[in-house]
């Protein structure tokens, strides 16, 4: 079995405050992953941490088989972010902005001009492409997001709360093309706060609380084994399974046994 | 497994992607034309660098000129010698708009994703850099203009103005390295524009605009040894035939010349390290 992503023991903290506490976590290749948390949780520390963006104060990983701290220029070839606040250029156009990222993807101009042309039409951004991002609304800039990271195609691509803030049919639009790149062989991690959102797109889910990975299964399996319909519900079965010492599914495994303190 | 897949047309004609040294010119480049269509992007910080100079010149000619002048004893009038200190002035004024255009970058998602691809590190400064070299030639070009509109008559041959725009090219890419170090450090734009204030009220402690030893004795030797004094004399001696220390111009620029070199060195060390580190912390 290949793995995409493969961390162990990953540790962040922040002026002594902890955000990752020791992270296990591997994604298969070909796969997509859910990263499920609340606010707070530790989900974009460590998507940062993967992106080589921030440096991890102990535990290592490879992605797409670099290591995370030896050979950070290997990881970064390999992955594709799109950050929760949409990483484009405000002062750019939507057509500049993917040219941009096509010429430093070192595309040759012709060949970035037309994958920037194809972009705006996969993604309904075609009659705005001469509008600078400053114009565009929360959903338009989203999806010049995730054009803009699908430039070149990553090994992994990973998606730091895609769907936060669109409206549903942004939304449906955005899990097409996800699922569309793991169809064509992408590697996709995201993160949610939603057990439907994990549900519709991802193959494996991984809840995420107080910087520890507390359960592994798929969306399903999370709501069956646990009788939880929402993140929510599945914190409420972990803590009571903890707490008396009950099963909460023989298909989900839990990571630590106490949840909350 | 979950709901039907459905492939979507954006994953379609993917290019591998292409790296290696050689590309770090290319993102040079790059970044560059990023950095130039930003500027022209704000029309108002635009606008407010070009009318500065022209301002300032009328100004200083017409409404400080006659005064200040009895004092300077230019010949031909004030605008003979306040020239080079208004070219300083505007770059100083430049270099506010540089360490907010970099503090922007700072604070938006999208150094995250250059961070996050393999780049030349150093090509996301290098094109804030370059756009700023250009932005202040422009006011430069302003300044010099504006200024043989009014009366400005330099006495240089064509190498003493190569070597005066040699000078203004090396103090305008130290003062541009400075204010990204300063745009690096502070917490936003905002910030920024507090930081850099003080880069324009420099110049008034120096020969600008009147010369060092006509000021305070507490104050004549810090306006006569600060950097941008040999930068201003440099000029002034290029263009004038003479110095207004009484100096030799090549003694002045010797001085210039090494103080922009430090300056250079310094803070382009420094911001690079500051990227680095800056980005790598939040």
């Amino acid at each position: 079995m290949t793995y995409t992503v493969k961390a162990v023991g990953l540790r962040k903290a922040f002026r002594g405050k902890t955000v990752l506490d020791g992270v296990d976590l591997t994604v298969r290749a070909g796969r997509i992953a859910a990263l499920l948390g609340r606010n707070g949780a530790g989900k974009t520390t460590l998507i940062r941490v993967l992106a080589t963006l921030l440096r991890p104060d102990a535990g290592s990983a490879t992605v797409a088989g670099h290591d995370l701290l030896a050979d950070p220029g290997g990881v970064r070839r390999s992955i594709s972010l799109a950050g929760q606040y949409a990483a484009v250029d405000d002062m750019l156009t939507g057509e500049e902005n993917l040219r941009m990222i096509a010429r430093l993807r070192h595309l040759p101009p012709r060949a970035a001009r037309g994958r920037a042309t194809e972009l705006l039409a996969a993604f309904e951004l075609a009659d705005a492409r001469r509008r600078l991002v400053k114009t565009y609304s929360g959903g338009m800039r989203r999806r010049l997001d995730l054009a803009v990271s699908l430039i070149a195609r990553p090994e992994l691509l990973v998606l730091d709360e895609p769907t936060a803030g669109l409206d549903p049919r942004s939304r449906e639009r955005l899990w097409s093309a996800v699922r569309g790149l793991a169809d064509d062989g992408v590697t996709v991690l995201l993160t949610t706060q939603y057990l439907a959102e994990a549900e519709q797109l991802a193959d494996q889910v991984a809840v995420l609380h107080q910087g520890r990975i507390v359960a592994e299964g798929t969306a399903s399996q999370l709501k069956s084994g646990l009788g939880a319909d929402s993140l929510d519900e599945v914190f409420l079965a972990l803590t009571a399974s903890a707490e008396y010492g009950g099963d909460a599914g023989d298909s989900v495994t839990r990571r630590t046994p106490g949840v909350t303190r | 497994m979950s709901a039907a897949r459905t492939p979507a047309r954006a994953t379609s004609g993917y290019s591998a992607p292409v790296y290696g040294p050689g590309y770090a010119l290319s993102d040079i480049r790059v970044m560059i034309a990023r950095g130039l269509r930003r500027s022209v992007r704000d029309p108002e910080a635009f606008t407010t660098a070009l009318a500065l100079p022209v301002v300032l010149m009328l100004l200083f000619v017409y409404v400080f000129g006659g005064a200040f002048n009895a004092g300077v004893g230019a010949a031909g009038g004030y605008v003979n010698y306040v020239v080079p200190g208004l070219i300083v002035l505007c770059a100083g004024f430049g270099a506010g708009t540089t360490a907010v255009a970099v503090a922007t970058d700072m604070s938006s998602g999208i150094v995250d994703r250059f961070r996050s691809m393999p780049i030349a590190p150093a090509s996301v400064l290098a094109g804030h850099i370059a756009a700023s070299l250009v932005r202040n030639l422009l006011a430069t070009t302003l300044v010099i203009a504006v200024g043989l509109a009014v009366g400005w008559r330099p006495v240089a041959g064509p190498l003493a103005w190569a070597g005066a725009l040699a000078m203004i090219v090396a103090f305008i890419l130290a003062m541009s390295w400075l204010a990204a170090c300063f745009g690096l450090v502070v917490s936003g734009p905002e910030a920024a524009t507090g930081a850099t204030f003080a880069l324009m009220f420099v110049p008034y402690l120096s020969s600008a605009f009147v010369p060092a030893g006509t000021m305070a004795a507490g104050l004549r030797p810090i306006a006569a040894n600060q950097p941008f004094t040999p930068v201003i004399e440099t000029m002034r001696g290029l263009w004038m035939g003479r110095t207004s220390t009484g100096a030799a111009v090549g003694h002045e620029a010797w001085l210039a010349a090494a103080y922009c070199a430090a300056i250079l060195v310094a803070a382009a060390s420094a911001a690079s390290w500051l990227f680095r580190h800056r980005t790598a912390g939040r």
